[in-house]
């Protein structure tokens, strides 16, 4: 503990400057939302990708790598969710600080226990990730985890504000612990309803609920679905008692609206990260939201935005 | 009604956890008392999971419950942080656990036989969650992808006898070949070397059987102040296509100006220096010198030190996201010396400069690229060549651009548009050196110029299939060609730069 302080001071002499905000790059809109919710006005926080774009498929825009040169923190999901833009902006924001293994690198999904680990691997079985799905931050339960680790980390960083994070991460608990038990009362005629989804980005979200995965309309993840593929769920879904068909506010909401025309089962957008939709604008009404449209999708109508 | 207990377990699991945070006094029992806790869940987990593998007739059902009744309970569970000395609290747990992805994961391929009973073995569990690497000597391997690519082709002329007139072009520089053709085939290696260096490996293996070192540098990670250092073979980071892999380009071949230029693509063994400004806005300048062994320059002049290059690039986002778009700006100048260059039957002694501007824009809509978005290029390439030329002295300018389109129209399914050209010869018409009137210097007037239009389907993020046609007129007569290509990579991910 001495240790540590020593060296916080240390790095405060070294850094010799006035106290200046905890940069932090956020991968996600989620861990923007979350990382301001613990840092307040202590960190300056820039979201790399926006609630309508697919993460999996970002490019690694010069402006991102400008941002990653000037951040203290990366905050992402991991599980190889962003595999396909990171690396890159790592190799050349030319920033040792935030590269893998360093406290300035940050992955959510370390900190919380990742379900559909796949058994086997292999690239025939469409776009899985070795490590389990990343979609963590469907569930609160997760983003409590994830907040308290996070919390932690930023005081690692930026011990003269460690007072501050803890204070503001218990703060930011407390309401979400409430919101939960609040939730439970409410999403509690979605017990072992069935749905089908768009994309295999949900499972957090159905476990913590008790829903039920019925069907997935990619026949593989990432792979879109052939027309006899589609004629398929569309003569399943009904025999399954799918009550409600789910997509994300950044995907297509076409093969979920064609198959909801087919088969009269209502396509129910959801958020899925914070800004997903106008009324989830932070974390608690995210799940607000979502929760919001499922009861509205399980009662028979359609959301969309 | 029983996962519902399990429920109102966990809400009692989170209200102890909470204040534990908050106390760290209390921190002791309340861990022994989850411990416990835990203990007893797992076991009745285990015992309901042995009675839903019994009835296994609907078998999605009671997977999916059984996933809710273990998540419930893990929900609760604090799991501080990934410290090492509290991973052990959990590591059990998880190993314990590691029978749901088994058992939520639809699966494609039952595992022969027994279908749920065998998940409960921890031999089956164990490679689902492995939070501990495993302790073999391969733990530590590089990175390791393939990329495989070849064509079918048809063209009028013969690439073999392929001239471009008003340049003097290395023996690389062909059409795509007729018939059935493999491409380079090319083994990437790639992994952090330590802390502080990056280190990658690119091999590729010609159709001939011959193997050509693409790339092998070393780069460093954790530079202070911004600048990233880079020492090996690699390609240069002039103008924008020449850091790409070939098999990264949008069409299956290299705009003419590379063609004529660069013999493609210039790369060579050197170092670079790049610095990132510390600003908002992307802003990068580098340097880079090089042994001048590679087309245009030859010979390792000046013991070795035979060719120089320097870069700048800009770029930014257009609205937050890139919602309105990305797009990067670039100015490069490459010196290299020429000594006794040698190309088919033409001798060069002297030295070239090229300067090269580059513009990228990319679009798409909400800056989603997922299903749909434009790509639009351009480079406009300006050389100086100074030397004797065959004995006759040289004072030339060369000129050439491209500018290409690519649209994304659907998921999966792209088209591009390119139009190429270039054009030699110091003075056109005729060359400032009446001797090298009729050399291949001498372009007779014609300028190079080359129309494309592609179409290409992937089957994933690392299959591509494309069918690219071509009105060239490069050689100064019609040669209409058609080709469809593959392009796959296989292994590990590769991250695309921008």
């Amino acid at each position: 503990m001495k240790q540590r302080i020593a060296l916080g001071l240390l790095l405060l002499v070294l850094a010799a400057v006035p106290a200046r905000a905890l940069e932090i790059f956020a991968c996600e809109p989620e861990w923007a939302a979350l990382a301001t919710e613990i840092g307040g006005d202590a960190v300056s926080v820039f979201t790399a990708t926006t609630a309508r774009q697919d993460p999996h498929m970002i490019q690694a825009r010069p402006a991102l790598i400008s941002r990653i040169r000037a951040a203290d923190l990366v905050v992402c999901t991991g599980a190889e969710l962003e595999t396909g833009w990171m690396p890159v902006l790592l190799r050349q924001g030319a920033n040792g600080r935030v590269q893998p293994g360093m406290p300035g690198h940050f992955e959510a999904a370390r900190f919380v226990r990742l379900l559909e680990v796949p058994a086997r691997l292999d690239r025939a079985d469409g776009d899985v990730h070795a490590a389990g799905n990343p979609h963590v931050q469907t569930d609160p339960g997760n983003m409590r985890l994830v907040g308290i680790a996070l919390a932690r980390r930023m005081a690692e960083l930026d011990p003269a504000h460690a007072a501050v994070f803890q204070a503001r991460e218990q703060a930011f608990r407390g309401r979400l612990d409430a919101a939960i038990a609040r939730w439970r009362t409410e999403a509690a005629p979605l017990q072992g309803i069935a749905v089908a989804i768009q994309h295999k980005s949900w499972i957090y979200l159905l476990t913590w609920l008790g829903m039920k995965e019925a069907a997935t309309l990619e026949p593989k993840p990432g792979v879109p679905a052939s027309a006899g593929y589609i004629a398929q769920i569309v003569d399943e879904l009904p025999r399954k008692g799918v009550r409600m068909i789910l997509y994300a506010a950044y995907q297509d909401p076409k093969p979920s609206e064609f198959v909801s025309g087919r088969t009269g089962i209502p396509a129910v957008m959801l958020p899925f990260t914070v800004g997903g939709t106008a009324r989830a604008g932070d974390l608690i009404s995210l799940y607000d939201d979502t929760i919001r449209r499922l009861l509205a999708g399980s009662r028979g109508n359609a959301q969309r935005d | 009604m029983r996962h519902k207990s399990l429920i109102a377990a966990s809400i009692l699991a989170q209200l102890v956890a909470g204040p534990a945070m908050a106390q760290e006094t209390d921190i002791r029992s309340v861990r022994a008392e989850i411990a416990s806790m835990r203990q007893d869940y797992e076991a009745r987990i285990l015992r309901l999971e042995k009675r839903l593998a019994q009835a296994e007739a609907a078998s999605s059902r009671a997977a999916t419950t059984a996933a809710h009744a273990q998540s419930t309970v893990g929900a609760g569970t604090p799991q501080p942080s990934g410290r090492p000395g509290q991973r052990a609290v959990t590591s059990r747990a998880v190993t314990s656990r590691a029978v749901t992805p088994r058992a939520v994961t639809p699966r494609t391929d039952p595992p022969a036989g027994a279908p749920d009973s065998a998940a409960e073995t921890p031999a089956s569990a164990a490679p689902a969650a492995s939070p501990a690497p495993p302790a073999s000597g391969n733990s530590f391997n590089p990175n390791m992808a393939v990329v495989l690519n070849g064509t079918v082709g048809a063209s009028r002329r013969d690439p073999a006898a392929y001239r471009m007139p008003g340049f003097s072009i290395g023996p690389e520089v062909r059409p795509v070949a007729r018939g059935f053709a493999l491409g380079e085939s090319e083994i990437f290696l790639s992994a952090n070397i330590d802390q502080a260096l990056y280190g990658a490996l690119f091999v590729s293996y010609a159709r001939d059987n011959t193997v050509s070192l693409e790339e092998a540098f070393i780069q460093t990670t954790s530079l202070p102040g911004g600048f990233t250092v880079k020492g090996g073979r690699f390609k240069s980071g002039i103008g924008y296509l020449n850091e790409q892999h070939a098999h990264a380009w949008d069409f299956a071949d290299a705009p003419l100006p590379y063609r004529a230029m660069l013999n493609n693509q210039y790369a060579d063994d050197g170092v670079q220096v790049r610095w990132l400004a510390p600003t908002a806005m992307f802003v990068e300048i580098g340097a880079e010198a090089f042994r001048g062994d590679a087309l245009p320059a030859s010979g390792a002049a000046n013991k070795g030190f035979g060719a120089f290059a320097a870069f700048a690039h800009i770029g930014d986002d257009i609205g937050a996201g890139g919602e309105g778009g990305s797009w990067r700006i670039g100015v490069s100048e490459l010196w290299t010396k020429a000594a006794n260059r040698v190309t088919g039957a033409d001798s060069f002694n002297g030295d070239d400069r090229l300067t090269i501007v580059d513009a990228i824009y990319k679009w798409a809509p909400g800056g989603n690229f997922a299903d749909r978005y434009v790509k639009l290029q351009g480079e406009y390439f300006h050389r100086l060549e100074r030397g004797v030329f065959n004995g006759q002295g040289l004072a030339a300018t060369q000129q050439g651009f491209y500018v290409q389109a690519v649209w994304q129209f659907a998921p999966r399914w792209r088209a591009g548009a390119r139009h190429d050209r270039v054009w030699g010869g110091s003075a056109n018409p005729g060359l400032a050196n009446p001797g090298l009137a009729g050399s291949a210097l001498d372009p007779g007037g014609r300028v190079g110029a080359r129309e494309s239009i592609m179409l290409d389907y992937s089957t994933s993020e690392y299959g591509r299939f494309r069918l690219q046609a071509n009105l060239d007129h490069s050689s100064g007569k019609y040669d209409p060609q058609i080709l469809l290509q593959y392009t796959v990579s296989l292994g590990a991910h590769g991250a695309h730069n921008y």
